[in-house]
């Protein structure tokens, strides 16, 4: 099946002549393509430009600043497992990646370009939203910053406005030690969206993040299990404690990968190995990233 | 509007004429006559139609033609110009496939996987094929056969 409908390309070689050319009615980015084309084959976008940014320099970089590592718009899920900064210092977004598609489409897939599509089940949201990671956006006016927390508007929405570009996002390690777990749940590995998924940071000083995604119309953070943990040691009944918050948090549907009472009951199940695994992992006792725990 | 595009593939270069929205399946197929990549899925799903892009594995039914500009291609007639691998020779020797429909995609995965991972695991390797669906078999007669070709030389004359 073929693409319907008549576009043309540009491949503009700085970030200034891309911000030139999106100003064009029906202007439309690609990155990595791996939504895009899909969206095109079936009609759900129809622009009248695509604006390949692979050739504008610098944006392919994984960069570390003191306590702020920067993926620039071109970072591929499979650049994200390759990563020695990714090891280093936030493991879990390279255990994100390793489970999203498979290798083919993580040599393509940008990891802005998945907060951007901003998909219910994209995983790098609740992996990016447990180090409140901001998203830098540039266009004609200059360049803003959005936090990440209020860049996901509903299913497929995002704050960008016409005209502007995502360059990047910016994440935020802890100030002390910290370990996560990335957990997917999912009915088999290769190409299979999350039915649900959990993002879990735990600090040195028992502060914990939660962000889950795939159970409400965007990614969120579970602040109010964050409040009932922080300080705390995760005591089994502390555990069960949280779990029994999770219902308030989410808010599930039923759709073809999974009915709304499964994600509820399975979400708590993943609170639950996820808030142990990044605890041991801390400990230095947890199973090695890339361990499915779920 | 149309764009002249050079790119090289298989070793070759070679220049044509693309409309931005053809996609790189369709192209090869059917301009360049390259059938090895098959149309199955088309969202990038099912990896039959898995080609390197500059050496890394892409669905070339993810890429638009017109992005190959300047790039390098390769395919299953590309990997196997020089005669059939060791993986492919092994893949026939356990029977790895029936209708054989996944198998280019297949090849051309682990392909990649060895460049890296000279000697894979079998996890390694079903994670390398994860995204490649074949609807005969089970996995398991290509995964041993990926692996007998990758494994590395036993030791010889150590101790015993």
């Amino acid at each position: 099946m073929t693409i319907a409908h008549d576009f043309e390309y540009v491949l503009p070689r700085t970030l200034e002549d891309a911000i030139d050319v999106l100003g064009r009615p029906g202007a439309q980015v690609l990155a990595g393509g791996t939504d895009v084309v899909p969206w095109l084959r079936d009609d759900l976008i129809e622009p009248a430009l695509l604006v390949d940014i692979k050739a504008i320099p610098g944006l392919g970089e994984i960069t570390i600043d003191d306590s702020r590592i920067s993926l620039g718009a071109l970072v591929t899920f499979a650049d994200l497992i390759a990563s020695p900064v990714v090891a280093a210092h936030a493991p879990l977004l390279a255990e994100m990646a390793s489970q999203v598609a498979s290798t083919g489409v993580r040599n393509r897939a940008t990891v802005v370009g998945n907060v951007c599509s901003a998909v219910p089940s994209l995983d790098a949201g609740p992996a990016l939203m447990v180090y409140d990671a901001q998203v830098e956006v540039v266009g004609p006016d200059g360049d803003r910053l959005v936090p990440l927390g209020e860049w996901f508007v509903g299913p497929r929405t995002t704050r960008l406005r016409a005209g502007e570009v995502c360059t990047g996002v910016t994440l935020v390690l802890p100030p002390v030690d910290h370990a996560g777990a990335f957990l997917k749940l999912a009915r088999y590995s290769g190409e299979d969206l999350a039915q649900a998924n959990l993002a879990v940071v735990v600090t040195e000083d028992r502060n914990y993040r939660l962000a889950f995604g795939a159970v409400a119309p965007v990614p969120l953070r579970a602040r109010s299990i964050e409040v009932l943990l922080a300080g705390r040691e995760l005591e089994d009944s502390l555990v069960e404690e949280a779990a029994q918050l999770v219902a308030d948090e989410i808010s599930p549907i039923t759709d073809i990968r999974a009915t709304a009472s499964y994600r509820s009951h399975m979400c708590r199940v993943m609170l639950r190995r996820g808030l142990r695994a990044a605890r041991d992992r801390l400990a230095g006792t947890g199973p090695p990233y890339g361990t499915h725990v779920i | 509007m149309r764009h002249d595009i050079e790119m090289k593939l298989n070793g070759e270069r070679l220049s044509v004429e693309v409309h931005p929205r053809e996609v790189l399946l369709d192209v090869l197929r059917t301009q360049l006559g390259v059938k090895s990549p098959k149309v199955g899925c088309e969202r990038g799903d099912c990896g039959a139609c898995t080609v390197l892009l500059d050496g890394r594995s892409v669905r070339s039914c993810l890429v638009l033609a017109v992005e190959t500009d300047g790039h390098e291609l390769t395919t299953l007639e590309g990997i196997e110009h020089d005669g059939l691998t060791d993986v492919q020779e092994a893949l026939i020797e356990h029977s790895s496939f029936q209708c054989g429909f996944c198998a280019p995609g297949i090849v051309v995965a682990a392909a990649e996987l060895v460049t890296r991972t000279p000697h894979p695991t079998p996890e390694e390797v079903r994670e390398a094929i994860a995204g490649n669906l074949c609807r005969c078999t089970g996995y398991e007669a290509i995964v041993d056969a990926v692996v007998a070709a990758t494994r590395a030389p036993a030791h010889s004359g150590g101790e015993t």
